[in-house]
Parts: structure tokens; sequence; C-alpha cells
């Protein structure tokens, strides 16, 4: 499903984020790729999102080469993928309901089915009786949740999570692992950057872990390395 | 039609928004369209004026003593043949003499003259009057004229037309200038404001971006807002004018009897056939280029 063939990195100044990556993720899968900051972990989240074209090599996603895909159709590729950010990045002067159903209105669904689609959502992540809360009358882990919800409300089979329980306790934190955990288990392809330690050891997934840009190791059902 | 729906929702609501800058646009775009509706209320009557004056002011020819009818007539043809020319009239001396009479003593009361219409006073007094199509030209027909044969004298009032047509050019120039500059001027301001927009709702278009929006989704609501600026810039000025329009005229005809004897304004509504649909191209032209221009260049997802 995803494929990275010796991708590298460079940004203006002679920065070399990532260094000759390769990288194979299956249909299903769930990963968690770890390292320390700098180690180029946001370059590789923003790679696969294509907010970012590497330096060099090639990525494909659902056997597509990224490097291919024109301007105008990286909107429909960015559907097939659901985000997940340590910061929730939630719209603060809307209410929950209104923060994914924006999700549907944004690609369009009529707003018949994004009442439908938006309540099963709130269901999965359990937050049925918050539909009309701001995003400051929730906590933490709810606003994670909400994004959550957002990020899948269009069904993508992909969902990248950048430090999604950075900013959580860790009550809350496993709350959403747990979550992540049964989407994974309803078929979709998770990945989740992050350098939560405990998490990582009491998952037991696939771990990648980077360091300074390279892939260091690469354990299928591992512990966290880096500390 | 869905993201049309929310691109028109969120424009609007984004008007109110940044109220500051919206106010400034519209502001700048009401007074460049403004100056543009008064100086074409100008020019268009001043236009009107000048055709009337043009129709009017002619190049009248006197021939040589004992020039035949039938020479003055051999060269009213070949006059009439001119591109410049408008139209020939030829006045008989008979004519003459009858026009001068009714001139003197309108009521017909002509007995003194009548004794000399056996001996006409003005028997060499026959004349063309030559109309042009365009004032511009008439020292040039005068010079042709000039140097046919059996031409004594031509009389033409080129100060008067001088005068009119670079009147004319100087108004559309000075007006012309000023439009642009306050058109730039509101252009930059638009692209100001929907910048702003774009600052203030930075979070919201990386959100959308991730999402998976279109560039024309995202850039939508900012582009409604320039064009709705533009549109509200144009209908004031226009309202404005209407009435500006219709007391002026009717103040300066009562006042200045002298004018309205001259020439009749142009009614209102003849102006506003051409300033509706010019005022509301600029209007939203401005709008469109201010800010489709800045999203081009801001907002890619």
């Amino acid at each position: 499903m995803i494929v990275l063939e010796h991708v590298s990195k460079t940004y203006p100044g002679n920065v070399q984020a990532l260094k000759d990556i390769n990288l194979n993720i299956k249909k299903g899968e769930f990963v968690f790729v770890v390292g320390p900051s700098g180690s180029g972990k946001t370059t590789l989240f923003k790679l696969l999102f294509k907010e970012l074209d590497p330096t060099s090599g090639s990525i494909y996603i659902n056997k597509k080469n990224l490097k291919k895909l024109r301007h105008k159709n990286v909107p429909k590729f960015r559907r097939g993928i659901g985000v997940v950010f340590q910061d929730f990045r939630l719209l603060k002067d809307r209410n929950v309901y209104e923060n994914i159903a924006f999700a549907q209105q944004v690609v369009g669904v009529p707003n018949r089915k994004i009442r439908k689609n938006v309540m099963t959502m709130l269901e999965l992540v359990g937050l049925s009786d918050k539909v009309k809360s701001k995003p400051s009358e929730l906590s933490g882990g709810e606003q994670q949740r909400v994004a959550l919800a957002r990020a899948l409300i269009n069904n993508p089979p992909f969902l990248l999570a950048d430090e999604p329980t950075g900013n959580l306790d860790p009550v809350n934190s496993w709350e959403i692992m747990k979550l992540l955990d049964a989407i994974n288990k309803r078929g979709t392809t998770v990945v989740v950057v992050t350098h939560n330690k405990e998490i990582v050891e009491r998952m037991q997934k696939r771990v990648v872990t980077l360091h300074e840009g390279s892939i260091v190791s690469d354990e299928r059902k591992g512990g966290y390395i880096y500390a | 039609m869905h993201s049309l729906g929310y691109g028109l929702k969120q424009g609007f609501k984004s008007l109110f928004r940044n109220r500051l800058f919206t106010l400034a646009s519209i502001g700048t775009i009401i007074a460049s369209l403004f100056i543009f509706g008064i100086f074409y209320c100008i020019l268009a009557n001043f236009q009107s004026m000048f055709t009337e004056v043009e129709t009017s002011v002619g190049v009248t020819v006197f021939f040589d003593e004992g020039t035949t009818e039938e020479r003055i007539l051999e060269i009213k043809s070949q006059l009439e043949q001119q591109d410049t020319v408008d139209k020939v009239e030829y006045t008989s001396a008979e004519q003459a003499w009858e026009d001068y009479k009714n001139r003197v003593f309108p009521q017909g009361d002509d007995d003194i003259l009548t004794n000399l219409d056996q001996d006409n006073p003005l028997a060499n007094s026959a004349s063309l009057t030559v109309y042009l199509t365009d004032t511009a030209d008439q020292q040039q027909l005068v010079d042709y004229i000039n140097q046919i044969d059996d031409v004594r004298e031509v009389n033409s009032s080129d100060t008067v037309a001088q005068s009119v047509t670079s009147l004319g050019h100087m108004i559309s120039y000075v007006s012309m200038i000023i439009i642009i500059i306050l058109v730039a001027v509101a252009i930059f301001l638009i692209s100001n404001t929907v910048m702003i927009g774009i600052t203030v709702r930075k979070d919201e278009i990386a959100i959308m971006k991730y999402l998976g929006a279109t560039d024309f989704f995202v850039r939508a609501p900012f582009l409604v807002e320039g064009l709705l600026i533009g549109l509200i810039g144009s209908i004031i000025p226009l309202i404005a004018i209407y009435f500006l329009y219709d007391r002026g005229v009717a103040f300066i005809t009562t006042r200045f009897a002298t004018i309205s004897a001259l020439f009749n304004f142009m009614p209102v509504m003849d102006i506003f056939k051409v300033l509706v649909p010019a005022s509301l191209a600029i209007g939203l032209g401005i709008g469109f280029i201010g800010s489709w221009f800045t999203l081009l260049k801001h907002v890619r997802v």
C-alpha cells in the first residue's frame, strides 16, 4: 500500500532531513514511526501527504507514484488519507458537529447524508452527547476524538497520525490508542508518528525507528529503542 | 453545487469578519466609481452638446462678383463628394436678402426694404454653407475650398470648434488618470483585505487542505468576498449619481436660464444605459482582480 524507494529530502541550506529511506507498509498494517526530535518523522509525514515532494527517490501509495500526481488531482488523493495531529486542529469557532461535518462539506457530500454520517462517527468515538459543544468546552482527549472522527468520516483507507497523544495524559492517550487499534481492525491502515515510549511498548505493533534521517530499525513486534 | 453555497455563505461571513478593511476597500471603489460617474455625466453631456455644435457650426463660402449660379452649384456638388463633408446648403442671393429682411423686421413690417427688392443689395451674397462630419477636419477643408476658383471668402469658426474639441479631450484625460489611480488603489486594498482574510483563516485553510479540499473550494469564499466588495462599491455611487444628476440638472436649468437655452441636458436614463453596465463591470472587475491574483499567489492546496 505504501512504498518508499530510496527517498531523500534535503531542505534549503543543505539540511538533510531524510536519507535514502526504504519502507514498505502493507494494507491493513498498524505501524509506529518513532525517533527523537529532528529525526525526520515530520518530514516523512509531510511526504506521505504530498505536502512536500522528496528531493530524490519515489513514493507509491496504492501503486500510484506521488511524483506523477498532478496538482489538480492532489485534493482527491488526500481524501484517501485521514490525518490527526498533536494539536487536534479543530475549528475553534465551530461546534463538534460542524467540525466533523466540515470534512464532508469539503468533499461535497449532501447535507442529509452528512447528518447521518456525523452521528455514526460520534457514536464510534463515544461523543454522541457532545454534539453542540465547542472545542474549548472539551478535554484534550475529547478534542482528539473529534479530530479522529473528522479524519475518518470520509472512510479513508489510510490513517496518518502525527503525535496523536502528545498533548494527552496517559489515560486519554491509551483511550485514543485503543480507538486507533479498533479502527485498524476494521481494515484501515494506520501509521502513527510518536515518541510516546510506554504506548509503543504496550501496543506491541510494528515499529520503524528513525534517527538523523535514516531508518535504524524496523521491528515486527517491537518496543521503543531510542529514549 | 454544495461547495458553491458554502463559498457564498463563507464569503458573506468574512465581509463582516474584517469589517475595517472591507469598509476601506468599498470606500475606495465608491470614490473611484463616483468620480467615474460624475465625469461620465459631464462628458456625455459635453459629447451631446458637441454634436449639436458640430452640426450647427459650418463653413460659409462666398463667391467672386459675377459668379453664375451654375458655377456655384458645380462647386456645391464638388464639395459634396468630399469624405469630411456631411452636407452642403445653397443660399441664393434672393434667399439671403429674404433672410436678412426677416431678421431685421420679423413682424413682416418690411415696406421700406421691399422697395429694394428689384435692386438686391446682397446681389453678390449667394453662399454655400458646408457642414462637416467632424469639426477636427475643418482647417483642412477650409484650405481646400480656398484654392477653388471663384471663391472669394471662406468664413469658419475654428476657434469654437477647436476649443470644444480640446476641452473635451482635457476632461477625458484628467478623469482617466484619476480613475486609473483610484482603481489601482482599490485593487491594492481588496488584495490586502483578502490577504488579511487568508492570514486570519490560515488554520482553517490548512485544515481544508488536509481534508482534501480543492483549490476552488478554498478560494471561493475569498473570491465571493472580493466580488461582493466590488458589487457594493459600484451600486452605491450609481444610486448617489442618479439623485445628484436629477437635482443638478434641475438646479442648473432653473438658475442659469442661458445654459438651458443653449442646449438640452441628456435624460438620466440615457446616461445610465451606459453608466450602469460600465460601473458594474469596473467594480466587479476590481473585486475579481484584487482577490483572484492574491489567491493564486497565496492559496494553493
